[in-house]
C-alpha cells in the first residue's frame, strides 16, 4: 500500500513540475469544503470567472492567456503550506489564501521566494507599511481601517460621542479576529466606549455561552469578526435573544448572504461593512454572462452570481488582472514574472475613469498603490440586510479610516516586525 | 529462504541482545539509515522536504511519543495536542529569551519543560484509569490551549496570538526560519528522529520498558511482583511529555515557523495522533513511523493522484479523499486490529517459512 502510494506520489510530483506554459498563472489557495466553505466557494468563482471572462473577450491580459489553477486548503493552515510549496515552483504571479491564518505563514516564505502575496483586506495589518514588507499588499484595507471604520460610523449615528456607550467584539478565537482588538483599545480610549472582547473558538457552531454573555450585559452595539459557519450561528443566536439587528455590525467578512439567509427574517436589519458593490447592476456583467456565465464557462453552478463574496472575487482578480497589466507596461514585456507583477502592483493606480471603462464604476474603490503605502485607499461602505427583499442595501458612500489613529498602530507593529527579525526598512523614492 | 535465523550464530550476550537479532532486519536498517542521510539530502526539494518528509518525520516523533504513554504503559491520552503547544511555547520563549543558544539545546530543553509539565498532568493517572483518565487528559488539552490564549506572556505579547520562529542555524547552515534549505531542515529532523526512536527502542526493551508493560498489562499484579506504579505511570509520562514536546517544538520552529495555539494544536491534533498509533500499531516504535507515514502521506498521496493526476475539481478529489482515507482506517483495522506493525510481523513470519511453508 505505501509502496503504491509513493509511486503515485512521485508520478504527480513529476506531472507537476512540467515546465511552465507562457501564460499568466494566477493561482488560487481555494476552500471548497470545510466549515469556512460558504465564504470560500462563491469567492474563488468569481475570481476564476473574471478571469475567464478576460481570457475569453480580451484574449487574456496584453495578448497573454490567464490560467488560474486552484488548491483546497480546507482553510488549514497545514494544507495551505502544502499547497504553497506545490504552486511556488510554477512562477506564481500573485498569491490570495482568503486566510489570515496561512496568510502568517506564508510572509516570511514569499518573502525569501519573491512571490508577491496579495491579502486584499485581511492578513497581516501591518503588511501596509511597504518599507518592511515589500512583497506582501492588502488594499483596499486592513481590519484596523474596517474597526475605525465602523467606529466612525457610529459615532455618526450618537451625534458624533461615543461616551459610555458599550461595545462588544465577538470574535473568531484566531490571528483574524484577534487583530482588531488593538485598535478597538485604542478608539476606546479615544472616544470613551467600554469594549468587552468575546471569543468563539473554531469553527463557531457552539455560542450558547458567548450570546448569554452579550444577553446579561446588554452593550449598545456588537461588533462581529467571523468568518464561515461561525457568522451564521451568531446571527441566528443574536435574532434568538432578540439583540436589535441594527445595532449588530460585521466585518466585511461577516456580511454576506449565506450568513444572514439561515436567520429567516430574524437577521432584518442586520448591518456589516463592504468594500465592493452588492448585486448584478453593472454593465461589465453583460459581458461576464454573454462570454463565461451563459457560454457555460463558470467555475461554480451560477447560484452565487452577483453576492457579496462572489463580487469580492471578481473585484480581487480586477486587481490581480490590472496589475499585471501595469506590470506589463512598466517592463515592456508580455509574459511577465513574479517579480515584475511585484512592481505593478506596486504602481498599481486604478482610478474612478479606469473603473468606468471597464463598466465597474461603483463596483469597488478606486485603488492607488505606492512603495511606502500598501493597503491603499482604506475605504469602506456601511451596507444593510432586507430580509424580506433578500438583499443588501447599501447605506453610506465611502468612509475613510482615521489615519491619525491607524498610520502610528501600523509603524509601531511594522517596527517591532523589523525588531523581530533584524531587518532594515527598505527606502522609498519620495512621491 | 533469504530473511532467516538459521545460521546467524550470536557469540557474545550483546550480540544477543541487540534491537535487530536477524542479519536481514539489521542490514535493511543500516540501509535505510544510510539512504535517509547519505542520499536524500542531495536529491530533496522543498516540496518534498516541506510538505511530506518533514511533517512525516515530525509526527513520527509524537505518535512515539503517545505510544510510549499508551501503547506500552496503557494510560489512554488525549492530551497530546496540549504538551506539542507546551514544547512550541517553551522553544519560542527560549530562542527569543537566550538568542545565543544553540536550537538543539532549544528543542532539548522544551521538551524537558514538557515533561515536567507531563508529569504534573499525568498526577491523575495514580488515581483514575482508562476512560476516567482519558478525560482528565482531555481537561490538560483545553486547559493549556486556553492558558496560552489568555496569558499575552507565552506570545510576547502578539497583537493577533502569533508566534514566529527567529531564524537558528546549526553548524551555520539556517535551521529555521524561510532561508533554511530543504535539506538543512530535513538533516536536523531526521538526526532527532533517529535518536528519538532509538533511545524510545532501547527504553522499552529494557527494565523501564518492562515496568511500563507490567502496569500496562495489569496493575496490581505488577504492583505485586515489585513494579512502583508511581514511578513507572510518572517515568512514562515524563518520557511521552519529552517526545511530544521535542515534536511540538520542531512542528513550530523548523516546519511551520509561525503557529497560533488553537489553529495548530487543539483537539484535533490530539486525536491525529491518538489515530495513528491506533493504526499504526499500540506498543510498536515501528508501528508509530507506519502509523504517521499513513495519517500525513495518504492524503497528500490521494489528493495529488486525483487533482494533479485525474485532474478532477479540487473540491471533488477533497470530498473523496475523506471518504477514502476514512474507508482505508476501516479496512485496516478489520484486516488487522492490531495495526500496520502487526501486518509487519505476520509478514515476517510467512517470510521466515518461505518458500517452504509447513
Amino acid at each position: 500500500m505505501r509502496l503504491t502510494a509513493w509511486a503515485a506520489l512521485t508520478a504527480a510530483t513529476i506531472l507537476g513540475a512540467a515546465p511552465a506554459l507562457a501564460d499568466l498563472n494566477f493561482p488560487q489557495l481555494s476552500y471548497r469544503t470545510g466549515p469556512y466553505a460558504a465564504g470560500g466557494i462563491p469567492f474563488a468563482d468569481g475570481y476564476a470567472d473574471y478571469l475567464t471572462l478576460l481570457n475569453e473577450r480580451d484574449g487574456g491580459i496584453g495578448g497573454v492567456l490567464t490560467r488560474s489553477p486552484e488548491c483546497e486548503t480546507a482553510y488549514d493552515t497545514t494544507r495551505g503550506v502544502e499547497c504553497y510549496e506545490q504552486i511556488r515552483g510554477d512562477s506564481p504571479l500573485v498569491l490570495q489564501p482568503l486566510s489570515t491564518g496561512i496568510t502568517y505563514q506564508l510572509i516570511p516564505r514569499v518573502t525569501e521566494d519573491k512571490i508577491p502575496l496579495h491579502t486584499m483586506g485581511y492578513g497581516r495589518t501591518s503588511a501596509a507599511d511597504g518599507t518592511t514588507f515589500e512583497w506582501v499588499f492588502n488594499y483596499p484595507g486592513t481590519y484596523w481601517d474596517a474597526a475605525s471604520i465602523i467606529v466612525s460610523y457610529l459615532r455618526d449615528e450618537n451625534e458624533g460621542s461615543l461616551e459610555g456607550k458599550k461595545i462588544a467584539l465577538v470574535y473568531h478565537n484566531s490571528a483574524y479576529g484577534k487583530e482588531p482588538i488593538r485598535t478597538l483599545e485604542e478608539l476606546s480610549k479615544q472616544y470613551g466606549f467600554t469594549l468587552t472582547t468575546i471569543a468563539v473558538d473554531h469553527p463557531g457552531q457552539e455560542q450558547k455561552s458567548q450570546w448569554l454573555q452579550i444577553r446579561r450585559e446588554r452593550p449598545d452595539y456588537v461588533l462581529m469578526w467571523g468568518w464561515g459557519v461561525m457568522n451564521q450561528v451568531a446571527i441566528t443566536e443574536a435574532a434568538n435573544i432578540g439583540f436589535p439587528m441594527e445595532n449588530f455590525i460585521g466585518v466585511w467578512w461577516s456580511g454576506a448572504e449565506p450568513d444572514v439567509l439561515p436567520a429567516g427574517m430574524g437577521a432584518d436589519g442586520y448591518k456589516s461593512i463592504n468594500f465592493t458593490g452588492v448585486g448584478t447592476d453593472y454593465p461589465f456583467y453583460a459581458d461576464l454572462r454573454e462570454h463565461v456565465l451563459d457560454a457555460g464557462k463558470g467555475a461554480g453552478d451560477g447560484s452565487s452570481v452577483g453576492t457579496v463574496q462572489y463580487n469580492r472575487g471578481i473585484y480581487a482578480a480586477l486587481l490581480a488582472a490590472e496589475a499585471a497589466r501595469t506590470a506589463q507596461e512598466i517592463h515592456g514585456v508580455a509574459d511577465i514574472t513574479p517579480e515584475q507583477m511585484r512592481d505593478g502592483m506596486e504602481a498599481l493606480n486604478l482610478d474612478e475613469a479606469r473603473l468606468a471603462e471597464l463598466g465597474m464604476e461603483g463596483f469597488g474603490p478606486a485603488v492607488q498603490v505606492t512603495c511606502a503605502n500598501h493597503r491603499g485607499p482604506a475605504v469602506g461602505q456601511m451596507q444593510q440586510w432586507d430580509a424580506e427583499a433578500k438583499q443588501w442595501v447599501q447605506l453610506t458612500d465611502w468612509i475613510a479610516a482615521d489615519d491619525s489613529v491607524i498610520q502610528p498602530l501600523i509603524a509601531e507593529d511594522a517596527a517591532a516586525f523589523r525588531a523581530e527579525t533584524g531587518m532594515e526598512p527598505r527606502v522609498c523614492p519620495a512621491s | 529462504m533469504i530473511y532467516r535465523e538459521a545460521g546467524d550464530f550470536k557469540t557474545s550476550y550483546a550480540a544477543d541482545a541487540q534491537a535487530f537479532p536477524i542479519a536481514f532486519d539489521r542490514n535493511a536498517y543500516y540501509a535505510l539509515l544510510a539512504v535517509a542521510f547519505l542520499v536524500v539530502p542531495f536529491v530533496i526539494n522543498d516540496y518534498w522536504s516541506n510538505a511530506i518528509l518533514l511533517p512525516f518525520l515530525i509526527w513520527s516523533i509524537a505518535a512515539i511519543g503517545l505510544n510510549v504513554l499508551t501503547g506500552y504503559c496503557g494510560q489512554v491520552s488525549l492530551g497530546t495536542g496540549a504538551f506539542m503547544a507546551v514544547g512550541a511555547f517553551a522553544s519560542f520563549k527560549l530562542m527569543t529569551a537566550f538568542p545565543g543558544l544553540n536550537i538543539l539545546f532549544v528543542v532539548l530543553l522544551a521538551g524537558g519543560i514538557t515533561a515536567a509539565v507531563g508529569i504534573l498532568f499525568g498526577l491523575p493517572s495514580l488515581r483514575i484509569k482508562g476512560f476516567y483518565l482519558a478525560v482528565a487528559t482531555l481537561a490538560a488539552q483545553f486547559f493549556l490551549v486556553w492558558l496560552f490564549n489568555k496569558v499575552p506572556w507565552f506570545t510576547n505579547y502578539s497583537a493577533t496570538g502569533q508566534i514566529n520562529a527567529p531564524v537558528r542555524t546549526v553548524f551555520g547552515q539556517a535551521v529555521t526560519g524561510a532561508a533554511a534549505t530543504a535539506a538543512a531542515k530535513y538533516l536536523f529532523c531526521l538526526v532527532i528522529v533517529v535518536a528519538v526512536a532509538i533511545v524510545a527502542k532501547n527504553l522499552t526493551r529494557g527494565r523501564i520498558g518492562r515496568s511500563w508493560m507490567a502496569i500496562r498489562d495489569m496493575d496490581i499484579a505488577a504492583e505485586i511482583i515489585g513494579v512502583n506504579p508511581l514511578v513507572a505511570k510518572l517515568s512514562a509520562f515524563a518520557v511521552s511529555s519529552f517526545f511530544v514536546g521535542i515534536a511540538g517544538a520542531l512542528y513550530f520552529a523548523v516546519y511551520f515557523g509561525a503557529v497560533e495555539v488553537t489553529d495548530a494544536f487543539g483537539i484535533r491534533v490530539s486525536f491525529l495522533v491518538l489515530f495513528m498509533i491506533i493504526i499504526g500499531g499500540l506498543g510498536s516504535i515501528l508501528g508509530s513511523f507506519l502509523g504517521a507515514g499513513f495519517m500525513v502521506l495518504m492524503p497528500i498521496a490521494l489528493k495529488n493522484v486525483m487533482v494533479g493526476g485525474f485532474g478532477w475539481p479540487t473540491d471533488l478529489a477533497a470530498h473523496v479523499e475523506i471518504m477514502l482515507v476514512g474507508l482505508l482506517i476501516m479496512g485496516f483495522l478489520i484486516v488487522e486490529p492490531h495495526g500496520l506493525a502487526q501486518l509487519w510481523r505476520l509478514a515476517k513470519e510467512k517470510l521466515r517459512l518461505w518458500p517452504f511453508p509447513h
